[in-house]
């Protein structure tokens, strides 16, 4: 009697204990309120679900232009939009989706949201720079965006090659603006690859060492490095671009001894490992929902590691099967066509552990596995079209037309926008709480999927018909006219479907079913706290035991303790075998990452118009970072030990 | 009875009238979603060797990659269907080292298989690119290709001026014999592509580089502009016509001749009005003043099929068109429009029809 | 959400402040020539009579178009100007990158030079050119001795490097007769 009554103290204590420092944790974690607290929040939640929403809301601007561009091309001479308007068009689409969707979407949106959270901390590491970079990031998209409405649009294709892009042949503004859209974007991705990296490598759970870190994060790491390297190309390029014709440099004018081919070099040195930084967020999270959907382990963890890591690498070594059609000598071509086949290994690799996955596991079929499926079934046609295309001969045949046009919608929207929804389908109970409605899930997915391939599909054949790219009209002997209707009309039902699931969202939002902190049983950390998770994520930071966390964990799994909750202070463990090593301080909230995107953003604005707006402009930019920077006389972390508690 | 059946042909010939026409009908929606078009304007109706070769690379590729798909895919549903469980709630976690190991064997093989085959498509790949790239044999017809915004510059070069000739937008090579062809541009890349002939070749300002084919099928070949080009990237066709190499021989002397004087009243005023007017700003006839070469070469305009870079019939109700507002026809071309009387345009009209 | 509206506002007021819409228009179809005459021009600063006739000088809708401007630039060179004024530096024909101008610096001066010819070697291009096309070629040669905004005036070219280019030349406020009449010179 007396042992169940101390029992119980004991419990009421400890609930009590736990209740403090709940309040304490969310006293300390709590997003600032208010006008101005919008912009100083630098919290990893908030600043993932802004990409996302921004992303997602540039999405359905980019979708407005496929529209209009299949209004434009239903019927063969048809003058609803001029050569000058459907330029602009299909320039502000395919940068718009490249660089403020996707990658936004898939690298930055769910890799800021959800890295810490399987890593088992409460923020990101450099949680300001990850806000500088939304900012940025939004900077960039309006600055396209503004531009094409007025009329400032870029119109010289989303890879702008010179001389057409040059100053002789792009009078007026127009490039510029698409250049510095690039260098924002590029700088926010960059941005978020350090911040990504260094969680990854420093903030994972006691106990989640590299052999244990789910596959998500490896790809995100992989990712992470991809950026670091590519990027840098395309900022370099796009500069060099500005500065021809800015100030009259001379790299891409061949009078001059510049190189147009140089241009091209650079760009698809970014452009090709973009593909797989646009691909392997998808992979990532395929992996992840069919491990939970098929209620076990990933088959396969090290080959698809491995193969996740050899993509990483050969993507940079196969930038030349952009360019087949420049003459290039045979020998070095063969050399891309090679390197360019040898992807569809690791790629292959992926798709036979996810067979093997499915195969002995119990399939759970609900909507995240409907769009994983779709998935496979398209992003399929633009895998295996691709070792087409990588054949020098038949590239030289197709590229440039609308079997590329095909492919690469097959490869992006398969790999990246249908798993983004499968993600958004498996994930948005985390974020938001609320469970999707099924039968609107449903009706999306079929919307979306009959209408992408009866838009894609036909492109094949046009191509093959001889259809080139970025035409704003054709003749109606050509005979191109029936499959270019039928593609017109699965636009109407692609954007339907993206229709629906903005009602569903925003339905379920409001309605929908509570989802409870777990309610696939998956055995992702993001899925040890509460749905959405609270400000400081986990109340207590939780420990691993193998690579599916939940599901590994041992009945009494230990607990991190130790962690002050009276500031924003992190765990860092080891990079390699995540044993603590020491406690940091999180740095919080704070409004310069907003004053130095906007310093940043005027000065890369400025440049456009005038080259002294660099040298002026860097003038605030020190200023916001002084300020950012500027030591803050925060006490010593108390001396506590660290340590793990049953 | 038998005036019934009298004619059984007849009959037989009046019956399969209708379907005949529905079979017209769908042969001709057909056209519009087969791969293969009419026109010689297609991958997949090659009418040169080094199209042929590609064609059939194609087709083993496409076999292999389709093959490849549904298996994925099968494999794929066989699966799903094994395993899918309809249970509403998350079902318990499954462990299954055993069922696991069988599968290392089948992911270990069918990555081999991938990798078996995709050093065959290599090989396939590169012996084909081997054959279409060659350059080395002997020539015995050389064209100078140079792309501007938005037509195609045609020359025939020869050590002797009097022998080179200068044409646009239309290559006339002979049946059989190898072409080299080399190209440069003298603005932005352009990409020379004629499905039916070979592959891509981009046209790049300060790079000259050089590629050959030989068309074995006699016939007019569409080709077009692939590389984004500007304003008018969308009208920028060109036409090769293969023809015998007596005919090629025929062609190449006319060309080679002096434009042909005007005969009639009409087409001398319609020379006048050439030379007082915009056209001699940039277009060059030989034989007279006209020897601008910032447009097409006109000396003999009438032998060609098209005019404007392939977008229209070359006849002289399209031509007055173009001549007063090309900016209608091909908005952003750089022929300006003509504020021509009608007495004046006539002539014009007639005097270039009439450059044979 | 209205948080998010003032930031996209705030934007668009900075970018709308640094924009002129105008500089990126493409004008792909021309007013038929003969919207215009010459007799607007004022040709010499001599006028007979007291007051000036009251004809406004003529403007010029294509210079505030880069577009426009750089199709100038491209006429300028098919044309063959730079035979005679190579490049705007001058050589038979007089420099066009001073501040010197023999017959009026005005759009409407250089317009009527151009169509009209001038002595000593200046041909007309009456009825050999489009007037839109005699309009762009105008305003490039104002761009040629910076007379133009530096951001609708062309960049290098690609081709030799043989000056700096329009858009950073420096303004050469001009000298000799312009368009106004009456005005000292």
């Amino acid at each position: 009697m007396i042992e169940t009554r101390e029992a119980q103290i004991v419990e009421e204590r400890a609930v009590r204990v736990r209740q403090g420092e709940r309040e304490r944790l969310a006293r300390t974690w709590a997003h600032p309120a208010g006008f101005w607290g919008w912009f100083t929040n630098v919290s990893h939640t908030a600043i993932g679900i802004r990409y996302m929403v921004t992303s997602f809301i540039f999405f359905l601007l980019g979708g407005v232009l496929a529209a209009l561009m299949r209004l434009q091309l239903a019927y063969p001479e048809q003058h609803l939009l001029g050569p000058d308007r459907y330029n602009q068009i299909f320039t502000v689409h395919g940068s718009t989706m490249i660089f403020l969707v996707v990658v936004p979407m898939m690298f930055q949106g769910f890799g800021v949201y959800l890295v810490p959270l399987m890593c088992g901390t409460r923020n990101i590491a450099f949680p300001r720079l990850n806000a500088f970079s939304y900012y940025v990031y939004v900077g960039g998209g309006l600055l396209l965006w503004i531009g094409l409405l007025l009329n400032i649009g870029a119109d010289a294709g989303w890879f702008a090659y010179p001389p057409l892009s040059g100053p002789q042949f792009s009078p007026g503004k127009r490039v510029d603006f698409w250049a510095q859209m690039i260098t924002f974007t590029e700088v926010s991705a960059m941005a978020v690859a350090v911040c990504l990296a260094t969680t990854i490598l420093r903030y994972r759970a006691p106990g989640m060492t590299l052999n244990r870190m789910p596959i998500f994060l490896w790809e995100k790491l992989v990712l992470s490095l991809m950026v670091m390297f590519a990027m840098p190309a395309v900022m370099v390029v796009s500069s060099m671009l500005l500065l021809d014709r800015l100030v009259g440099t001379q790299f891409f004018n061949p009078a001059e001894a510049g190189d147009a081919l140089l241009y091209q070099h650079l760009f698809w040195f970014f452009g090709h490992p973009e593909v797989y930084i646009l691909f392997l967020p998808g992979a990532a999270i395929v992996s992840t929902l069919l491990a939970a959907h098929c209620r076990r382990e990933i088959f396969g963890y090290t080959p698809i590691v491995v193969s996740v890591v050899a993509t990483g690498f050969l993507s940079f070594s196969v930038w030349v099967h952009h360019m087949f059609a420049t003459g290039l000598p045979q020998t070095s071509e063969s050399f891309f066509t090679a390197a360019t086949l040898m992807i569809v290994i690791p790629t292959g690799t992926q798709f036979f552990c996810w067979i093997a996955t499915i195969w002995n596991g119990r399939l759970q079929f609900q909507i995240p596995m409907l769009w994983v499926s779709g998935f496979v079934a398209t992003f399929l046609v633009g895998g295996l079209s691709g070792p087409i295309l990588a054949s020098v001969p038949v590239d030289t045949q197709v590229h440039d037309t609308y079997f590329v046009v095909a492919h690469f919608h097959y490869v992006i929207i398969g790999g990246s926008i249908f798993t983004m929804f499968a993600g958004l389908y498996h994930w948005i109970p985390k974020m938001g709480g609320f469970l999707m409605n099924e039968t609107l899930g449903k009706i999306h997915f079929w919307l979306f999927f009959v209408g992408f391939n009866m838009t894609f599909f036909p492109m094949h054949i046009l191509g093959l018909r001889g259809m080139p790219r970025r035409i704003y009209t054709y003749p109606p002997e050509m005979h191109w006219s029936g499959l270019n209707l039928l593609a017109s009309i699965g636009a109407i039902f692609m954007a339907a479907g993206v229709l629906v699931f903005v009602w569903n969202f925003l339905q379920s939002r409001w309605s929908g079913e509570r989802a409870g902190d777990n309610p696939w049983g998956a055995g992702g950390l993001e899925w040890a706290t509460t749905s959405p998770p609270p400000e400081y994520n986990f109340l207590e930071l939780p420990t691993v035991n193998g690579r599916e966390a939940l599901w590994d964990a041992a009945p009494n799994q230990p607990i991190v303790v130790g962690l002050r909750s009276d500031i924003q202070e992190l765990l860092v463990t080891h990079s390699l075998d995540a044993e603590p090593q020491l406690k940091e301080k999180s740095e919080g909230h704070s409004i310069w990452p907003f004053l130095a995107a906007i310093a940043v953003s005027l000065t890369f604005v400025g440049s456009i118009f005038n080259a002294w707006a660099v040298p002026i402009g860097a003038i605030p930019v020190i200023a916001t970072l002084v300020g950012w920077l500027w030591p803050r006389g925060s006490s010593p972390p108390a001396p506590e030990v660290v340590g793990k508690e049953a | 009875m038998i005036g019934q059946d009298e004619n059984p042909a007849r009959a037989l010939h009046k019956w399969p009238r209708f379907p005949k026409i529905a079979k017209r009908r769908a042969a001709g929606v057909l056209a519009n979603f087969s791969a293969v078009m009419p026109g010689g304007h297609s991958v997949l109706d090659g009418a040169a060797s080094q199209g042929r070769h590609i064609e059939r690379l194609f087709s083993v590729l496409f076999f292999v990659c389709l093959g490849v798909y549904f298996l994925t895919l099968l494999f794929f549903a066989i699966g799903g269907r094994r395993s899918y469980n309809p249970a509403e709630k998350p079902l318990p976690i499954v462990k299954t080292p055993e069922a696991d190991a069988v599968a290392k064997w089948w992911v270990g093989s069918a990555v081999g298989i991938t990798t078996v085959l995709v050093f065959v498509i290599l090989v396939l790949s590169i012996r084909t690119g081997m054959y279409v790239q060659d350059v080395s044999a002997q020539n015995s017809v050389t064209v100078k290709l140079t792309g501007h915004q938005w037509w195609w510059e045609v020359t025939y070069p020869d050590s002797r001026a009097d022998q080179t000739i200068f044409t646009a937008n239309e290559i006339h090579v002979p049946v059989g014999q190898r072409i080299a062809v080399l190209t440069n541009s003298a603005d932005v890349i352009h990409s020379f592509w004629a499905p039916s002939i070979t592959g891509k070749r981009d046209l790049i300002p300060g790079y000259s580089t050089a590629f050959s084919f030989t068309v074995d099928r006699p016939g007019t070949y569409r080709g077009q502009c692939a590389e984004f080009c500007g304003l008018q990237h969308a009208h920028m066709g060109f036409s090769v016509v293969a023809e015998s190499p007596e005919d090629f021989e025929a062609w190449r002397q006319s060309q080679l001749t002096a434009a042909k004087e005007p005969e009639s009243a009409l087409t001398r005023s319609g020379q006048g009005v050439f030379l007082t007017h915009a056209c001699v700003m940039c277009h060059a006839i030989s034989g007279t003043t006209a020897g601008s070469h910032v447009g097409p070469d006109l000396t003999h305009f009438a032998s060609r099929g098209e005019i404007a870079a392939g977008l229209l019939p070359n006849n002289p109700g399209s031509l007055a068109g173009w001549i007063l507002d090309p900016q209608r026809i091909k908005p952003g071309t750089t022929m300006p429009p003509n504020n021509l009387s009608g007495e004046d345009l006539e002539a014009l009209v007639t005097y270039l029809e009439s450059l044979k | 959400m209205i948080r998010i509206c003032s930031v996209v506002l705030f934007f668009f007021a900075c970018a709308g402040g640094l924009v002129s819409c105008k500089r990126e228009d493409r004008i792909l179809r021309q007013p038929p020539s003969g919207a215009y005459t010459l007799n607007a021009v004022q040709v010499s600063g001599l006028n007979p009579g007291i007051h000036s006739t009251d004809v406004p000088p003529p403007t010029n809708m294509y210079q505030e178009s880069a577009y426009a401007v750089s199709e100038g630039q491209k006429l300028f060179n098919e044309y063959n100007c730079s035979g005679c004024h190579a490049h705007g530096g001058g050589g038979m024909g007089p420099p066009l990158m001073d501040n010197y101008w023999i017959y009026g610096s005005d759009p409407g001066n250089i317009f009527a030079t151009i169509m009209q010819g001038r002595p000593n070697g200046m041909p007309s291009f009456r009825n050999r050119i489009p007037e839109y096309q005699a309009w762009e070629i105008v305003a490039y040669v104002r761009s040629l001795s910076g007379l133009l905004p530096a951001d609708v005036a062309p960049s290098r070219m690609d081709e030799m490097d043989v000056k700096p280019a329009e858009s950073s030349m420096p303004r050469q406020t001009p000298i000799g007769i312009t368009g106004n009449p009456g005005s000292p010179q």
